[in-house]
């Protein structure tokens, strides 16, 4: 019955609805994601700050979004045609739409764009980060704790500064708890592919790590990490709660809602200006998950600790002294990175036995 | 029990009639879907198939966008109607596509910073060839040890698949790229770019020879001595050996003609649209192609009729899922279902439905 009464009541306004749906004055926002909002990782995490959008501001906005577009011409139609229905503000959010989002800015320089993680801006492109290597750096030294095997397994999306950035990060603050730890990388050159993350968490599980980490987006090393006794792994991008307390013991959780929702207030309100935002912990861009019982309350008590002194400035995730991994002196005792160099990172630090593939 | 039992003359206007019955037991069912998932069903149908067309505010960059979707589609589709008119079941076209892009393109890159006109023929002419020979290898295969043509195109695919992320994560990967495994991007290389002809259209060279195709595709079928021995070829073995027709030769032509067009589209799709060589560069292109061949009649002209139906309902999908926030999956579904009615009303068209009594079905 209310299947029939649906489609008698959409009969009704079908015809006439084509033009009142762009009548109203509302602000409209737009979101392209490169995979579904139910990843419950990295996509998910954008849909919360879409939603957060809403909630902010009512009826003063309208946020439509399109999942699974593709990092290729698609993404430029999308925008497109996103700039064309009246959206005035248009979220863009995975690294390589980053030369389809400038040609469509290009073409409309009316419409305001926000692109995440990229490093190509314009007068109507912004582009936004977080700094996702302060949270690594927590994980980094719970997992050298945790270790028995002393093997933590990383799951590497693509090879680009980000994940180097993150791989690094983790591996000092674990090797400033243990010593003897190693790090296996694993490239899986893909964001979001349930298949090949369970296949490269199955194959550092074989190799003998027992800590798990992961750069890519889905909970699929979750899921396998649970079939083994004794593998624990961390939330990325998300909670990923549902795997607590085990394998899941913390997590990365990435909070966008608050920039989303300043930046379209500053739309509604008509400051908006391109900017470069890289927010950390500090900021609450970050987000360290709840620590599970999993984890001995010593060493939840010192992550904690890690993270305010992140957050409060008082520790850099990267302070001398460190080595680049061929032996060359990066920074002196006391000396912390500074932004550009981090931004534009290729090289692992020294004690990491792999190698960045070229 | 029922079964099924051969119409010994299919109606020919049924024949012609299927494609337009399955498109709209498609909306219809398509539109329970949606309104299930609580939208408006007619307001989904019309922002699917109408908005792309007529809409004031997108249709204008939209109508052009339908080519540019569509040429890969049909370029692909015209080449494997050819075979498989004839039994010649070429399902790898994925493959000589990613084949056609990383051969062609890859001459690109090798020439790069070279500015000359005659790059970009250069390119097309290797693009094509990557794809013909990427297909003569199933041909082959088949000519001389009769392997299935079916298996091998299609687990050449994923060889092709490897091949190309092994390219772009080494030697064609850009300076540039920031480690990404990703080429340097064509719109950088004037020479070797496929620019739009016209500006805001996003017309390029590809679409021209796609239309081209089409016509030299339906005066080969139809008017011409190829045309005839393909289907004859299809329809009965031997009766083609009959009529002078060398399988092998059949074999060779329609596997190397699906893979070169395959290999073109793949040419231009990399060098325009897609911009760059990177492990998300195939996309599926070469199997949609399939579907539309299907839903074209296996005729040039239907082809390019069923390609741009298919890039509508990809364009108009996308139009759906912002305004009415259909997720994803239900317009693949959507899109699938066109297949399954396709398939479904040409079985009815060539066989009708009987009750029988076992017995009498023994």
């Amino acid at each position: 019955m209310n299947l029939i009464k649906t489609l008698l009541a959409g009969a009704a306004v079908a015809t006439g609805l084509a033009g009142a749906a762009f009548a109203e004055e509302k602000l409209k926002v737009g979101f392209i994601y490169i995979g579904p909002p139910g990843d419950m990782g990295w996509t998910y995490e954008h849909d919360q700050g879409r939603k957060a959008i809403v909630e902010a501001l009512g009826d003063k906005v309208e946020t439509t979004y399109v999942e699974n577009v593709p990092e290729s011409a698609d993404s430029e139609r999308v925008m497109t045609q996103m700039a064309l229905s009246g959206h005035k503000l248009i979220f863009a959010t995975s690294f390589n739409y980053m030369d389809h989002v400038m040609n469509v800015a290009k073409k409309f320089p009316d419409v305001k764009f926000e692109h995440a993680t990229g490093f190509k801006r314009a007068d109507n492109v912004s582009t936004y980060s977080a700094r996702f290597y302060e949270g690594r750096a927590v994980i980094g030294h719970i997992a050298g704790h945790m270790t028995k095997t002393n093997t933590i397994g990383y799951i590497a999306s693509y090879p680009i500064p980000e994940v180097i950035r993150g791989i690094n990060s983790a591996y000092l603050a674990a090797k400033a708890v243990n010593p003897e730890v190693k790090f296996k990388v694993v490239w899986a050159y893909t964001w979001f592919d349930p298949g090949k993350e369970a296949d490269a968490a199955n194959a550092l599980i074989e190799q003998g790590a027992d800590v798990i980490m992961q750069h890519t987006d889905s909970t699929a090393p979750m899921s396998e990490m649970k079939k083994h006794e004794g593998i624990i792994g961390f939330g990325q991008a998300s909670d990923m709660g549902q795997f607590a307390p085990n394998p899941r013991v913390s997590s990365i959780i990435d909070n966008w809602a608050p920039y989303y929702v300043e930046r379209t207030q500053a739309m509604l309100d008509g400051t908006w200006e391109s900017t470069d935002t890289w927010h950390g912990i500090k900021e609450g861009m970050v987000e360290i998950g709840e620590m599970t019982e999993a984890i001995p309350a010593e060493v939840r008590a010192s992550a904690q600790e890690l993270a305010d002194k992140l957050a409060s400035g008082e520790v850099h995730a990267f302070t001398g002294p460190i080595n680049k991994q061929d032996g060359s002196a990066w920074l002196a005792e006391g000396e912390t990175a500074d932004d550009g160099t981090l931004a534009g990172m290729s090289f692992y630090v020294e004690g990491i036995e792999a190698e960045i593939p070229n | 029990m029922l079964r099924l039992e051969a119409r010994p003359e299919p109606s020919r206007a049924m024949v012609l009639l299927t494609p337009i019955i399955a498109v709209v037991a498609t909306m219809i069912a398509g539109g329970i879907l949606f309104a299930i998932l609580g939208n408006n069903p007619f307001t989904a149908i019309r922002i699917i198939f109408w908005d792309p067309l007529f809409n004031d505010m997108v249709a204008s960059y939209t109508r052009p966008q339908l080519l540019v979707k569509a040429t890969p589609l049909i370029l692909m589709a015209i080449g494997l109607s050819f075979g498989f008119r004839a039994n010649v079941w070429n399902i790898g076209a994925e493959g000589q596509f990613i084949m056609g892009a990383v051969v062609g393109g890859g001459t690109a890159l090798a020439l790069y910073p070279l500015e000359s006109a005659l790059v970009f023929p250069l390119i097309i002419i290797m693009g094509g060839l990557g794809g013909f020979l990427w297909a003569m290898i199933p041909a082959i295969l088949k000519i001389r040890f009769n392997a299935n043509e079916i298996l091998v195109s299609l687990m050449l695919v994923y060889v092709a698949a490897q091949f190309l992320a092994a390219m772009v994560t080494g030697p064609m990967k850009s300076p540039v790229g920031m480690g990404f495994p990703v080429s340097r991007n064509f719109n950088e290389y004037q020479s070797a770019f496929n620019a739009e002809l016209l500006s805001n259209t996003g017309l390029h060279f590809g679409v021209l020879v796609m239309m081209g195709v089409v016509i030299v595709g339906y005066i080969f079928l139809t008017r011409h001595i190829f045309g005839f021995q393909i289907r004859v070829s299809g329809q009965s073995a031997r009766a083609s050996k009959f009529a002078g027709v060398n399988p092998h030769t059949t074999v060779a032509l329609c596997l190397g003609i699906s893979g070169a067009l395959a290999g073109l589209a793949g040419l231009f799709e990399v060098t325009g649209p897609a911009g760059k060589l990177s492990t998300n560069f195939p996309l599926g292109y070469g199997f949609t192609a399939i579907i539309v061949a299907f839903l074209g009649r296996l005729h040039p002209v239907g082809i390019l009729l069923a390609g741009l139906l298919m890039a509508l309902t990809y364009i108009g999908g996308e139009l759906a899922q912002f305004q009415m926030s259909i997720p994803a999956a239900a317009i693949q579904v959507f899109q699938g279902m066109l297949l399954f009615f396709l398939l479904g009303v040409d079985i009815l068209v060539n066989f009708r439905l009987r009750w029988a009594s076992t017995k009498e079905a023994r």
